[in-house]
């Protein structure tokens, strides 16, 4: 397999990701948005991890920030999560477009 | 001679020191307060008057007065303490402890930097009779005004002003220095200003020759005031000193060590004081203030006539006497005398009634100053007290007239008064004899003894000069006799000549009173001699001269003596002749004045314009003064203006300048630094939508920015 297929799937993941993130209406679509992208950015790491240079064999240093990654999400999620529960019992919606509090 | 005044000789001493004791005695350690009292108590009066009479009951008329009164009992009371010592030595200050006030002052012609000056209470037998006659005439005046002024529209406002007056006179009388007299010289010339001028600030009918009068009657005196000063400060410079006592041993010194040869400086500082006193008392050729002054209302024309300011001049000219070079005191002999004929002259054309007395008093001011130049001190005092007594009398009775005449003041309209005012004709007639100079009444003493020290000085100086005081004061004395007679037939014999003086009525007893007590006073104030009647006839033993005696006695006891009989059968004779035309004009009616004026023709107009004296100073001084200020002012406007505008002005337009730089440059630049940040902050506040997701679009443009930079290096 070519690392082109790799990076081509993760490519393709990120764009996923990222449209959710962009255009969704739901706030937990937007999170899981932000997982697949994360996942994206795993998926690179994990590949060009399996197809490192010669010299460098024994190094795993790609998988080993994914693991990474993997936790940072997991504990991202929870927190995310906790907040999108706050902000609906706050705003009684979780439509990204409604909470624009910010402003002004 | 002066020596024989200053120093005790040996033999004296012993008595001198057992005069102080029994002065001593007869004077209480708290003499000092009582005879601060006399001056502080009208001045009390004039400070509660002056704030609060106006609501006080009867516009506190009563309070001026009655402190007035109580002050002369004072007065009279130390005086005749003093009068039964009988020791022409007499002084306070040698018997009991007087307060002393000193002044430190820096002088930057001495090293040690500081320069005293101290002042104190002078009080011997002049001041003693003096503070009393002021004293007892001031109550009496404000006694008067209680009834004349009843009805004026500023009443509270005379009567503080009455007792300002009376505080300055008496304050004056105890001062024993030139400067502390000098300050209260001059609180009297203010308060002269606002009496006479007392009519023209009225509130229903404001009378504008009452503000001229007192206009010109400052004026006239500030000339004398300034010469005064100018005299002390002479004196002050020479002598660094201005207390009378230490003056007079001071110029003795100095003539004493000039070999007996007076300074003409000396002379000239003399002459300088004297004129102060010129001013004051109205002597040529300041005297034209006091006839105007009539234009005040009587009680203050009373005031100043007997009382007060003219008093002040002659008593000036008395202390200043040891200071006088015998050359000054020929000046002041001579002014003493013109003034007393000239003034007399005019007296006889005017019909004011109060004119003819404001004349009467400008000449009898001239026999008493004429008395002091001649050498005649204790002489010229005598003559201010009795005159005090019977000109007072006069202008109040004058006052009783025009009151009961309903303010009518020329004397061809009234007449007949005699048997309407009884009690004012009695007490007019009574002083009239006295000013006529008739034995028994109080004028004649004292006019006797001055027209004898007169003859006295002309004898011992011989020549032609010092024979005229006595010559002037002689005919000077016919003349007065002649119209103060005029004034009395006119007034109150025949028949009434208008309507006004057939309604004439008697003044109530505020004003009848101080004529009876002054009318007496007016015959017995020269020599009381009801318990010796015959003693009334023979020259010598008044009260006065024997209480006060000269500094300087210039002939012997023996040609003394001849010249005195020879004065009083001139003076008699004068008095006489003097009735005798009178009654011929205006009693009997055998001789028609109108008709003698006709005769006179130019030369009757010339007297009955005052010599038109009037008519020269506006046409010298006054239009002099006019020009010169004038032209001051022009040179002011023009000048002065035209420097201080063209500076205003260019400051005004550096001033427009830098304002416009300041609203266009400054201000421009900051405006522009603030609204070009809100127009910014206007245009980026859209990026802050609030909504994430598109914060989410804008992280990811500028990730693919940055990635674009990084991998291509685009910028």
């Amino acid at each position: 397999m070519e690392l082109s297929a790799y990076l081509a799937v993760a490519a393709l993941l990120f764009l996923i990701g990222l449209v959710m993130v962009a255009a969704r209406r739901n706030l937990i679509y937007v999170l899981m948005g932000l997982e697949l992208i994360l996942n994206a950015a795993n998926l690179n790491l994990v590949a060009f991890n399996r197809f490192r240079p010669e010299g460098m064999e024994g190094h795993l240093d790609g998988q080993i920030g994914a693991v990474f990654v993997i936790i940072l999400a997991a504990a991202e999620a929870a927190i995310a999560l906790a907040i999108v529960l706050n902000i609906h019992s706050l705003f009684e919606t979780i439509r990204p477009d409604d909470i624009d509090t910010l402003k002004d | 001679m002066l020596a024989s005044l200053l120093q005790h000789g040996a033999g004296t001493a012993g008595h001198a020191a057992v005069a102080a004791g029994a002065a001593a005695e007869a004077f209480g350690p708290a003499t000092a307060g009582w005879l601060l009292a006399v001056p502080l108590l009208p001045l009390a009066a004039w400070v509660v008057q002056i704030l609060v009479g106006r609501w006080l009951p009867r516009q506190g008329d009563w309070l001026p007065t009655g402190a007035m009164g109580a002050a002369a009992v004072i007065a009279i009371w130390h005086f005749v303490k003093v009068l039964a010592l009988h020791d022409p030595e007499f002084d306070l200050a040698a018997a009991v402890e007087l307060p002393r006030w000193k002044f430190f002052f820096s002088d930057p012609s001495l090293t040690t930097g500081l320069a005293g000056f101290s002042a104190g209470i002078l009080y011997d037998n002049v001041s003693a009779a003096l503070l009393a006659m002021v004293a007892l005439v001031s109550f009496l005046v404000h006694l008067f005004s209680v009834g004349y002024m009843q009805g004026d529209s500023r009443y509270n406002v005379f009567f503080s002003n009455l007792a300002l007056f009376t505080f300055a006179m008496l304050a004056l009388v105890i001062s024993d220095n030139l400067l502390f007299f000098f300050v209260f010289w001059e609180i009297m010339g203010l308060c002269s200003y606002l009496l006479i001028g007392h009519l023209a600030a009225d509130r229903k009918e404001p009378k504008m020759s009452a503000a001229w009068a007192s206009m010109k009657a400052f004026m006239t005196t500030r000339i004398g005031d300034i010469c005064l000063f100018i005299g002390m400060m002479m004196m002050w410079k020479a002598f660094g000193t201005l207390s009378f006592r230490e003056l007079y041993a001071a110029v003795e010194a100095h003539v004493a060590g000039h070999g007996g040869d007076w300074s003409p400086w000396l002379t000239g500082a003399g002459i300088m004081m004297f004129l102060g006193a010129v001013g004051k008392s109205a002597q040529f050729p300041l005297h034209v203030w006091l006839p105007d002054a009539m234009e005040g209302p009587t009680p203050v024309s009373a005031m100043i006539h007997a009382a007060t300011m003219v008093a002040a001049g002659v008593y000036l000219t008395a202390r200043i006497y040891l200071l006088l070079s015998p050359t000054a005191q020929l000046v002041v002999a001579c002014v003493g005398g013109f003034t007393a004929l000239f003034a007399a002259t005019i007296g006889i054309t005017q019909f004011d009634i109060k004119k003819v007395l404001a004349w009467s008093t400008i000449s009898q001011l001239g026999y008493m100053i004429c008395a002091i130049g001649a050498g005649g001190v204790a002489a010229g005092l005598f003559h201010m007290l009795t005159h005090a007594f019977f000109k007072a009398c006069l202008f109040l009775g004058s006052g009783s007239v025009i009151h009961g005449c309903h303010h009518e003041q020329d004397m061809r309209k009234m007449g007949g008064l005699r048997k309407k005012m009884p009690i004012t004709y009695l007490a007019m007639l009574v002083s009239t004899l006295a000013i006529s100079g008739v034995p028994l009444f109080a004028g004649y003493y004292s006019k006797d003894t001055i027209i004898a020290k007169a003859l006295e000085r002309g004898l011992a100086e011989g020549g032609l000069i010092w024979a005229l005081p006595f010559w002037l004061l002689v005919v000077a004395a016919a003349i007065t006799s002649f119209y103060m007679f005029r004034l009395i037939f006119m007034t109150f014999h025949g028949r009434p000549r208008a309507h006004c003086s057939e309604h004439a009525h008697e003044s109530p007893w505020t004003m009848t009173v101080p004529l009876i007590v002054l009318g007496t006073l007016a015959v017995l104030g020269g020599k009381f001699w009801l318990l010796d009647p015959l003693g009334a006839f023979s020259a010598g033993g008044e009260w006065f001269t024997e209480l006060v005696h000269d500094p300087v006695h210039f002939v012997d006891h023996e040609t003394a003596h001849h010249a005195h009989l020879t004065a009083m059968g001139w003076s008699l004779a004068a008095a006489g002749g003097g009735i005798f035309l009178s009654c011929l004009f205006y009693l009997w009616r055998r001789l028609d004045p109108a008709r003698v004026a006709a005769a006179l023709g130019a030369c009757y107009r010339l007297v009955y314009d005052k010599y038109r004296f009037d008519e020269l100073y506006l046409a010298t001084v006054v239009r002099g003064s006019l020009v010169v200020s004038h032209l001051a002012a022009w040179l002011d406007r023009t000048f002065v203006d035209g420097l201080v505008n063209a500076v205003g002005r260019i400051m005004a337009g550096l001033g427009t300048a830098s304002a416009a730089t300041d609203r266009v440059v400054v201000d421009g630049a900051v405006n522009f630094v603030g609204e070009a940040t809100a127009a910014a902050g206007q245009r980026l506040r859209r990026l802050q939508t609030g909504r994430i997701q598109q914060y989410a679009y804008f992280t990811f443009a500028g990730a693919v920015v940055l990635a674009a930079v990084v991998l291509y290096r685009v910028f």
